[in-house]
Parts: structure tokens; C-alpha cells; sequence
């Protein structure tokens, strides 16, 4: 059984990058140098190529994130197949992963059948998909995941959502033994949400808002791995955003537990200070923004590896969903498109995170997790690069989307590093 | 100075004290035979709730007719919200009448803030989830200083349920601006995290520290938001251990409470019907206090000042 990441055929890129600096640490490359993408592949003869000026640009490896939704089926007026894969590539992604919270739900062969078939029409990228752990996402009755591993998952989540029983959980580890495919998991224990939409906290305190505490999150991470102990199984944990959580996944890979971890750019550059504006479409999303403590135990262990990727949770919105009051509006923001500026802005210009380690977090690492093809700047490898202004400030306003939805946590925000080129899977994704 | 009063936060020490001024001065026309003037002749005040009210929409609503004003008010049931208006276009419908001053009451945290943005009226906080209740602090102010004194130097206890309660929020924020000293206590399933930190007051869970206070503030225990398996085992070992009662209290506390009042639950009886208690006060108070509000939300609204300055 093998992973199927879908892309929409097209022209073999032919082009070649005059003189930008050329980084791509698991190859140990970083020099100003000109990139050739000759039939779609790195490297060969520049003679008659499309030329591009690269001064003051960055090449890297394009960027995986395994955690984007695309809305297809169900809320396409927010995003669909087209639009969501456009914005990862205006973010410089070459792959994404797609979660299974449609309508329906991505939760049967049918409807995975029938958006493979739709990438294969539309998307602009690599596009995988993470179907369903449980019917509906439900939480009680595993999915046909045999069958669905067949047709190509990357891996099986109920994001949005906890599988919050135990036993459910238990004998989804079981099951898995034969797919071999990571369990993807929102970990959240849902009687300790509550109603919460905030992080438990100073600042839920004082504009009243209900909390979502910290161990809602740690305490289902704990649970799930000592599951993943007992049964031997194999577990991703998304969007981290607790420092009791980054102890726990800390704990759980000492002791040597097959788990992963991710984390989104908005944990890492923003906290529950935001939260002063009241604003859902920036700031409301789950799990919430936490406290500077949190936020820079995230970052701590990004760097140190506990957390070994970084995700998007791209999650788009409509605006009128959005302009309700806060306790009313819909969790979630939009990332793919600003994914590597934000983090290159807030962390690697800051000083607070190498551009090694950025890059690999975006790249590399989170393609091993789920056994995707590494992008890679070595010659003959299939181009897949992302080609980032480094130089210029980017004032990120309503119009500069891609994606159907402009929910972003960085909105009204200048930034570095847009992206001005995508080649992914060997063919030009993104010219910006 | 802000244009609407979305918070205590949005005013100063100053102002706060300008708004208690301008309340006895609307204090004294109400001692009158004649208990109405002009001021707001021709103004347009519409009092939005969505949430059920006695004192605050009443008193918003005589406020507004007692400065002339012409008052509308929309209730959430009976009205287009029932169905499925959303409180954006409730507010740009409102706004088509241009009104200058826009109340409004919701169950929503920042549903005020929210309403600014669909409104050129003067917006007033009339009460938002358990965010902020602005002219309850105000009026709170009002009734100590002309019940019991200065508050400079007062030591004000919350009392109960703090984690539902935005009378408690605001009151924590004015009483602290005007240089009193705020202490909360109750039960530590009520009392919500960080309290010390986001409110600047200090934290109790035993009853018995509401010795030192000059004010017991008597907060209502808001059962309809607790849920099954609420935040306290039962009512009754609430009022044993919380109950403010006569046995409770030392002389010369003063107790207030915003209403309406769980008799036998976070106040005995007794002491709801006893004089030291000011709640009837702060419900008189409130609607001078709020015609201040109103005239300063209508001088602060724009073109309407120089009209206000002519017809005064």
C-alpha cells in the first residue's frame, strides 16, 4: 500500500535562478549560487532556460504540511481543491495533507475516490489526504481504513475532534498494526473544553470569556500516548500548544513511544495578549493561543526536536462567519500563505530560531513523519523548491490571498519572505 | 476620550468623576416636581437587549425619557433575532434610523465592541456576557459616595459567584481606579484563574475574610449559567458557607448587590430587607447615572455636540 499524493498534470518547469542564496541543510548546501530546473528536475544544462534574477532571493526545499483544510466537499463557498492548493503553493508547499472535517465527512472510500479523482483535476501540488479514524468523526465506530489505505491515505485523523474514548482509541492502535499508517490526533479531552473558546487564563479572566485549560490538551496527550505504549502503535500529535503538553510528548519519546508532534506558525509567534482585540477572525482558534510561558516551551522544543514539524491548521472561514461576537465565531484561521514569512519575520530575523532548523521543520522533517517524498535542492532530484523574497517587507492586506478565505492571524501584519516561486513536482506552481 | 463606553477601561479617573458629578447634578432635577429637561430633545436613544432585563433597561429607558430624548426599545424576542438575524445586521438595520445613541445588552462577550463597527451611534455597553457592565460600576460608584463616603481608601469584598459575574469585572476595575481596595471571595470552583493577576484583587475562599471590608458586594449566584453538575454541590451548602447574613456582618458594613437577589441563597432575607443593604439605592441611583451616560454619549457622537450646546 502506498501513499498517494495527487497533483494536476502539467508543463515540465524549464528555468534557471541566477545568483540567489541556495540553502538546503539536509543536503548541507547554503551558497549564492544559480539553481537549473531542467524538465522538471534540479540541475543539467542552463543553455536557453527562462532566466530569473534570484538577487535577494532565498531557494529552499518547497515545504510539506500535513495539516490543511481544504472544505471540499461541503464548504466550497470557503475553500475548495483549486483555491486551497493555489494558496499552499503561494506559500511555497509542495505537499499538503488534507483533513477529513467535510461535509461529509471524509470518512468512506466513496468519498475519498471521489476527491482523488477532483485533485486530479485541480490540485496544483502534491495533495494527499488523511481520511477519517472514526465514522462521521463520531468517535465510535472505526472507519473501513483497510480499504481506505488502499486507495492511498497518508495516515488517519479526526481533527476538529478527540477520539474521547479510550477503548475507540485503543482499538483504532490495534487496526493499525495492518495499515502501518500514522494516527493523526486533536487532543483535547472535551469535558475539560467545555464551552471554553480562549486559553484558561489572566487574560479569559478579565474579559470573561470561557477558558479552554492547558490540560485539556496534556492530559489527552498523556492518555493516548500510554495507549500507543500498550499496543505498540504510532501517533502524531497535532498543533501543540501547551508547555504541559510539550512535557508529556517529552516524556513519551524518552520512553521511547513511536509519537510525533507539530506545531502551528501561530503558536510559536502569538499569545493570548491578542486576544485584547476581540477579534475571531485573527485570533480564535483551537487550540487557543496560550501564554508566553507556552509559547516559548513550543519554540524550545521545535528547536530541540520534541517537536518535530511545523503545521499550518490552515482553516478558512467565511467572513460572515467570522464577524460574529467572539464566543459565537467559528474556531480557526488560514496559514498556508503565510506560514514561512511569519516564522521567518517573528523567529529567524528575531534570532529566537535558525533558518536551518525553520526550514527543516517545514520540509524535511515533517515529509519523514509521514514517509512523503523529501524535497530536496540536490541535483537530479524533481524540483521541488520554494523561492522566498527575503528582502522585501510584505504589508499582508485582504487582497493578497489565494485561499477563498482571509481569516489570517497576520493580517494588517509586515512581513518578510513572501513567496515569489513554487516548483512543485517538477512543474511551476506559483509565480508571485 | 472615547466616543463609546464599551468598558471602564475606556474611561479615567477623571471622567469617571465627571460622570459622577454630572449624575447628582441629574440627581437634583429628579428631586424636582418637574422631573424632566430638555437636553436630548430631538436625540434618538434605541435600547437593544438580548438578554432579559429589569433594572438596567428600565432605567436606560426613563434615563433617556427624562432628557427628552425619543427612546425605542428592541427586545431580542419578538424582534427579527428570533429569526436568525445576525447581530451585524440587527445593528445596521438599527442604524438606518440614525439614532445617536445605541444601548445594547447581549449574552456575548465584546458584542458591544462588535456593534461599533455597524453603528455611527454612540455605543453604550449596557452589559455583555460576563465581559463588562460599565453603568453598573458607575452607579455603584454613585451609590457609595452618596450612601457611605469617599471611596479612596475603601476595601470593596465581591462576594460568590465571580467567574459569571461581569458586575464583578467592572466593579474590580472601577472601584480599584477610584483608589479603593478589592478583595473576591468564594467558593474556588467560582473564582476564575489568575483572578489576582486579571483583576488586581486579592483571592479568598473563606467567607470569614470579609471581616475587614467596608463593603460587602453580594454577587448573584447565576445558576441558569452553571449547567448539571454545577460549580457547587448544592445551593444550600452554598448559602452555609457563603451566605452573607446577619452573622456575617459586623457594624457599620455597608452590602450592595446588583440584583436580582437569590433571597436564601447568596443573601438571607433578613438582610436583604435590612437598610445597611443598599440595593434598593443602587437601583434608584441608576437612572441618574445613566442619564449622565446618555448625555455624555450624545455630546461625544459628533455633530451632535454643537446641537447639544445650543439647545442647553
Amino acid at each position: 500500500m502506498e501513499i498517494r499524493l495527487i497533483q494536476r498534470a502539467g508543463e515540465r518547469a524549464n528555468l534557471v535562478i541566477r545568483g540567489a542564496r541556495v540553502f538546503d541543510p539536509d543536503v548541507g548546501i547554503d551558497e549564492i549560487r544559480d539553481v537549473v530546473v531542467k524538465d522538471g528536475q534540479i540541475g543539467g544544462d542552463d543553455a536557453g532556460l527562462e532566466e530569473i534574477d534570484g538577487a535577494g532571493l532565498l531557494v529552499t526545499p518547497g515545504f510539506v504540511d500535513p495539516h490543511v483544510h481544504l472544505r471540499t466537499p461541503g464548504r466550497e463557498d470557503t475553500e475548495d481543491i483549486a483555491t486551497g492548493t493555489r494558496a499552499a503553493a503561494a506559500g511555497g508547499f509542495v505537499t499538503i495533507l488534507a483533513m477529513p472535517n467535510t461535509t461529509p465527512s471524509t470518512d468512506s472510500p466513496a468519498v475519498l475516490g471521489a476527491l482523488i479523482d477532483k485533485a486530479e483535476q485541480e490540485a496544483e501540488i502534491g495533495l494527499g489526504f488523511l481520511p477519517a479514524i472514526t465514522v462521521g468523526q463520531d468517535g465510535e465506530e472505526l472507519t473501513e481504513q483497510g480499504e481506505l489505505a488502499g486507495l492511498g491515505a497518508a495516515g488517519f485523523s479526526d481533527d476538529g475532534w478527540p477520539v474521547a474514548n479510550a477503548a475507540v482509541m485503543r482499538r483504532a492502535l490495534q487496526y493499525q498494526k495492518m495499515t502501518g499508517l500514522p494516527l493523526v490526533l486533536h487532543e483535547e479531552d472535551p469535558d475539560l473544553s467545555g464551552n471554553g473558546c480562549v486559553h484558561e487564563g489572566a487574560v479569559a479572566t478579565r474579559l470573561g470569556l470561557p477558558g479552554i485549560p492547558s490540560i485539556s490538551e496534556s492530559v489527552a496527550v498523556a492518555r493516548d500516548a500510554l495507549l500507543a505504549e500498550y499496543e505498540g502503535g504510532r501517533i502524531h500529535i497535532c498543533h501543540l500548544s501547551a508547555h504541559e503538553t510539550v512535557t508529556e510528548v517529552r516524556r513519551a519519546k524518552e520512553r521511547g513511544i513511536a509519537i510525533t508532534a507539530e506545531v502551528t506558525p501561530h503558536h510559536l509567534l502569538l499569545t493570548d495578549v491578542e486576544l485584547e482585540n476581540l477579534d475571531p477572525a485573527r485570533h480564535k482558534m483551537n487550540p487557543p493561543l496560550r501564554s508566553e510561558a507556552d509559547r516559548e516551551a513550543l519554540l524550545a522544543a521545535l528547536i530541540d526536536g520534541t517537536i518535530d514539524c511545523i503545521a499550518t491548521d490552515h482553516a478558512p472561514h467565511a467572513a460572515n462567519e467570522k464577524e460574529e461576537p467572539f464566543e459565537m465565531a467559528p474556531f480557526g484561521v488560514t496559514g498556508l500563505e503565510t506560514a514561512f514569512a511569519a516564522c521567518f519575520t517573528g523567529l529567524v530575523e528575531t534570532g529566537q530560531l535558525p533558518l536551518e532548523v525553520l526550514v527543516r521543520r517545514l520540509s524535511s522533517d515533517p515529509a519523514r513523519i509521514f514517509d512523503l517524498p523529501i524535497p530536496s535542492l540536490a541535483d537530479g532530484s524533481e524540483a521541488n523548491l520554494a523561492v522566498m523574497d527575503i528582502g522585501a517587507d510584505w504589508l499582508v492586506g485582504p487582497d493578497d490571498f489565494q485561499s477563498k478565505s482571509t481569516n489570517s492571524a497576520f493580517a494588517g501584519e509586515t512581513l518578510r519572505g513572501r513567496v515569489r516561486l513554487t516548483v512543485a513536482g517538477g512543474q511551476v506552481a506559483w509565480r508571485g | 476620550m472615547n466616543r463609546h463606553l464599551i468598558s471602564i477601561a475606556d474611561l479615567d479617573r477623571p471622567e469617571v468623576a465627571r460622570i459622577l458629578r454630572e449624575s447628582h447634578r441629574f440627581g437634583e432635577v429628579m428631586a424636582r416636581d418637574l422631573k424632566k429637561v430638555p437636553t436630548l430633545r430631538g436625540r434618538s436613544i434605541v435600547n437593544l437587549f438580548f438578554e432579559a432585563s429589569t433594572r438596567t433597561s428600565t432605567s436606560f429607558e426613563l434615563a433617556g425619557k427624562r432628557l427628552s430624548a425619543d427612546v425605542v426599545n428592541v427586545k431580542a424576542s419578538g424582534s427579527s433575532v428570533e429569526k436568525g438575524e445576525t447581530l451585524k445586521d440587527t445593528v445596521l438595520t438599527l442604524d438606518a434610523y440614525a439614532p445617536d445613541v445605541l444601548v445594547i445588552r447581549h449574552p456575548c462577550v465584546g458584542a458591544a465592541r462588535l456593534a461599533t463597527q455597524y453603528t455611527n451611534a454612540a455605543v453604550v455597553n449596557a452589559g455583555d456576557g460576563a465581559h463588562a457592565h460599565p453603568t453598573q460600576a458607575l452607579l455603584d460608584l454613585y451609590t457609595v459616595e452618596r450612601e457611605v463616603g469617599p471611596i479612596d481608601g475603601l476595601h470593596v469584598a465581591f462576594v460568590g459567584d465571580v467567574s459569571h459575574s461581569r458586575v464583578a469585572r467592572s466593579g474590580a476595575l472601577a472601584f480599584r481606579m477610584m483608589g479603593a481596595k478589592v478583595s473576591l471571595v468564594g467558593p474556588a470552583t467560582l473564582i476564575p484563574r489568575d483572578a489576582e493577576q486579571a483583576l488586581g484583587a486579592e483571592v479568598s475562599h473563606d467567607i470569614n475574610d470579609i471581616s475587614s471590608a467596608d463593603l460587602i458586594y453580594v454577587l448573584r449566584m447565576q445558576r441558569e449559567r452553571m449547567g448539571k453538575g454545577g460549580h457547587v454541590p448544592t445551593l444550600r451548602e452554598y448559602a452555609t458557607m457563603f451566605g452573607v447574613n446577619h452573622s456575617r456582618i459586623r457594624t457599620g458594613q455597608r452590602v450592595m448587590h446588583a440584583g436580582p437577589m437569590n433571597r436564601g441563597v447568596e443573601i438571607s432575607p433578613a438582610l436583604a430587607d435590612d437598610p445597611i443593604t443598599l440595593v434598593e439605592r443602587q437601583a434608584g441611583y441608576g437612572m441618574v447615572v445613566r442619564m449622565a451616560v446618555l448625555h455624555d454619549a450624545v455630546a461625544r457622537s459628533g455633530s451632535a455636540a454643537e446641537a447639544l450646546a445650543e439647545a442647553v
